[in-house]
């Protein structure tokens, strides 16, 4: 896929933490491509990776982490005599964290929101100071305008009252509003691509709802694309057009989101499928859950990593060889010896 | 004291439980935080009671009453006692609680705050059965490693420290602490909430098989619609400290009866895409429960609420019946409305 829609490829990206004890391969090898506009879910079980493979796009990864390999090419559109558009393709791993190409990227091209509002909001400061921070460091703007800009977004993202609203702190707003807030800091700057890290995971499920229809309708309107990293499948099944499935750092599957639900390929993702319980389906006998559970991340299984839990294994072929990312005609990927053609 | 039918094993009545908001220097009392107010429910012999609603509504705390965790501030809790007296536990002193701690055992949420990390996992299991003196020195570990085989783990682990297991392995030691006295209800609050969907299957399956095999009766309280369809019998949905309807399993999620729960269904996502249906997305948040508005305490929410409904609270009461056992609803309109449950 080269053409003018890609928005983000990763490339073989290698994330590995050095600590005392061993090094944790936290990401060993993900691809994945964005395209603009879209929507991509990233899904996988705690532990898997999915989540410093997004700090790892922003650079964010914090010391004894550090990006050993791969790519992370991001496709800026750059805007030249106002119509005619340029693209510029940049690499971001091999920015530095702390340089100032990256830090434009970062809040204004690219933007996260976290899991947890009430941790990555500042306690001492107001939402509104917080909202003012990111479009006066990125935009020429005084601090009446920033200040008009925070309260129009604290309006976009359904805010109540945002004239009041602006200058609350993170204690006096609900975990829902909070999040809310949370996503107008995100969009201040209307990025192109909003990465979105467990974003309803400590909400409530009507809450949850309100929140993931917002981010489809602020894409909607503002045409960013959006990397949902979650481990609840419903919701990529809701919102997600493409989906990665990550195991041990790997990508092990991916496809867009009706192939992959009607006809899983990788056995993780059979196995994953199978293991949730449905909504709305009349019990029929028991779960099947995986057996076994993720492996310790200084003891990465040799040969394929779900080996151990795999009911397919292959004996003398799945613990011995490390099966490849395969690219399928239709599009999709998988990483199994037992797909292989 | 009304007596209970012989298939109920626990009866809470018109339970309540307010917790006073201190304020200023005198810490006088200005408020209370209503956190359960007024609700009535029964627990069938042998089955599993769902117990749902989203954070704050009270779930925890009719949990934590049951097993006196908290002093109720009024109502009755009716327990049918292993010898078949009828006591009602709320009223008991707490020195008199001693027998019922070891017949309504409890399951915590977070396997990793719920385990003293300084105890080890014979410690951790053998404690029960050491303060109630059942066994000591070489049959208590007898009985610890039983235990530790029945939910899946193995008793040569017994020695080692919490920190050694993972979640769903944590998640298991507090399962067979739980169970070291044969308790004869088990409050599950939250029990697969902070597990991996792979594990949390693993737990669920396992809970069902220990109900078969030693016939417990549970509570399981839950934010998750989904698991509490699988593993419930019956499922209450609470919403700001009352219960707002209580109904068999499948006609609770085929034709719900109050609007609070339809919406609750709409909005968990389901893991299919060609069901991507409309979400009905509440207006504003959940009602304050030290403040909670007049009348129906969902109307400000509620896209079906009428006049009648700002003023008259309504009642929890039977709108259907299936089999023999009643659909409960607090909704003026519950009959003449027409709500989407869950397909199959």
């Amino acid at each position: 896929m080269k053409d003018e829609s890609t928005l983000l490829e990763v490339k073989n990206l290698k994330t590995h933490f050095f600590l005392d004890e061993g090094t944790v391969k936290a990401v060993e090898g993900a691809d994945l491509t964005i395209r603009r506009g879209g929507t991509l879910g990233v899904v996988g079980e705690s532990g898997c990776g999915k989540s410093v493979m997004s700090y790892s796009i922003l650079q964010l990864v914090e010391s004894p982490g550090r990006i050993v390999a791969g790519q992370i090419l991001f496709h800026r559109q750059l805007k030249c005599n106002g119509q005619s558009q340029m693209m510029d393709v940049i690499d971001l791993a091999a920015l530095a964290p702390n340089s100032r190409a990256m830090r434009d990227i970062r809040g204004e091209e690219i933007a996260m929101i976290f899991q947890e509002p009430m941790t990555s909001l500042s306690p001492v400061h107001t939402i509104g100071n917080q909202i003012e921070e990111v479009i006066t460091l990125h935009r020429r703007v005084d601090h009446a305008t920033a200040r008009r800009q925070a309260v129009d977004m604290l309006r976009r993202v359904g805010i109540p009252k945002p004239e009041e609203r602006v200058d609350a702190y993170p204690f006096q707003l609900s975990g829902g509003m909070r999040q809310r807030a949370m996503i107008a800091m995100a969009l201040a700057c209307h990025p192109s691509l909003l990465i979105a890290d467990e974003p309803t995971t400590a909400l409530d499920v009507t809450t949850q709802a309100q929140i993931l229809e917002l981010i489809q309708e602020l894409q909607r309107d503002l045409g960013m694309a959006v990397m949902l990293i979650t481990h609840n499948l419903g919701m990529v099944a809701e919102i997600c057009e493409e989906i990665v499935v990550m195991y041990l750092g790997e990508v092990v599957e991916r496809a867009d989101v009706f192939s992959l639900f009607r006809e899983p390929l990788h056995p993780y993702t059979r196995a994953l499928l199978r293991s949730i319980p449905r909504l709305g389906q009349i019990k029929q006998g028991r779960l099947d859950p995986i057996q076994g559970a993720v492996p310790d991340p200084y003891n990465r299984p040799v040969g394929c990593p779900f080996h151990p839990r795999c009911a397919q294994m292959m004996p003398g072929t799945c613990d011995r060889i490390h099966p490849e990312l395969i690219e399928r005609r239709d599009n999709r990927a998988v990483r199994c010896l037992l797909c292989e053609p | 004291m009304q007596t209970l039918t012989p298939e109920v094993m626990l009866e809470v009545n018109n339970l309540k439980m307010h917790f006073p908001i201190r304020k200023g220097f005198r810490q006088r009392v200005v408020g209370h935080v209503k956190a359960v107010d007024d609700v009535s429910f029964a627990v069938r012999r042998g089955e599993t009671l769902g117990l749902v609603g989203e954070s704050g509504c009270g779930k925890t705390t009719i949990g934590r009453c049951i097993m006196r965790a908290y002093d109720p501030t009024a109502g009755a809790i009716l327990y049918c006692n292993a010898k078949n007296e009828q006591v009602d536990l709320a009223a008991l002193k707490s020195s008199d609680l001693k027998p019922y701690r070891r017949e309504l055992r409890m399951i915590f949420q977070d396997p990793y705050s719920s385990l003293n990390p300084r105890m080890t996992v014979l410690d951790i299991v053998g404690e029960p059965l050491k303060v109630h003196g059942v066994a000591r020195g070489a049959e208590l570990e007898d009985r610890v490693a039983n235990l530790l085989k029945r939910v899946g783990l193995r008793p040569e682990y017994m020695r080692r420290y919490p920190h050694a297991f993972s979640g769903g392995q944590r998640q298991r030691i507090g399962i067979a602490r739980a169970l070291a006295l044969d308790p004869r209800i088990v409050v599950a609050d939250e029990a697969v909430s902070a597990l991996d969907v792979s594990v949390q299957a693993q737990i669920l399956n396992l809970l069902e098989d220990l109900q078969a095999e030693l016939n417990l009766t549970y509570l399981f309280i839950s934010h998750d619609l989904s698991v509490v369809e699988y593993v419930a019998d019956r499922v209450a949905v609470m919403y700001v400290g009352k219960i707002v309807e209580l109904a068999e399993t499948t006609a609770l999620f085929a034709q719900p009866k109050h609007p609070y729960t339809e919406a609750l269904l709409s909005a968990v996502p389901k893991p299919d895409p060609t069901m991507r249906s409309k979400r009905i997305v509440l207006e504003g948040d959940v009602a304050d429960p030290a403040n909670p508005p007049r009348g129906c305490y969902f109307h400000p929410r509620c896209r079906y609420a009428e006049d009648r409904c700002k003023t008259e609270t309504p009642a929890l009461r039977a709108v259907g019946q299936v089999g023999n056992l009643s659909h409960f609803a607090a909704c003026h309109r519950a009959e003449e409305l027409n709500l989407r449950g869950v397909v199959s």
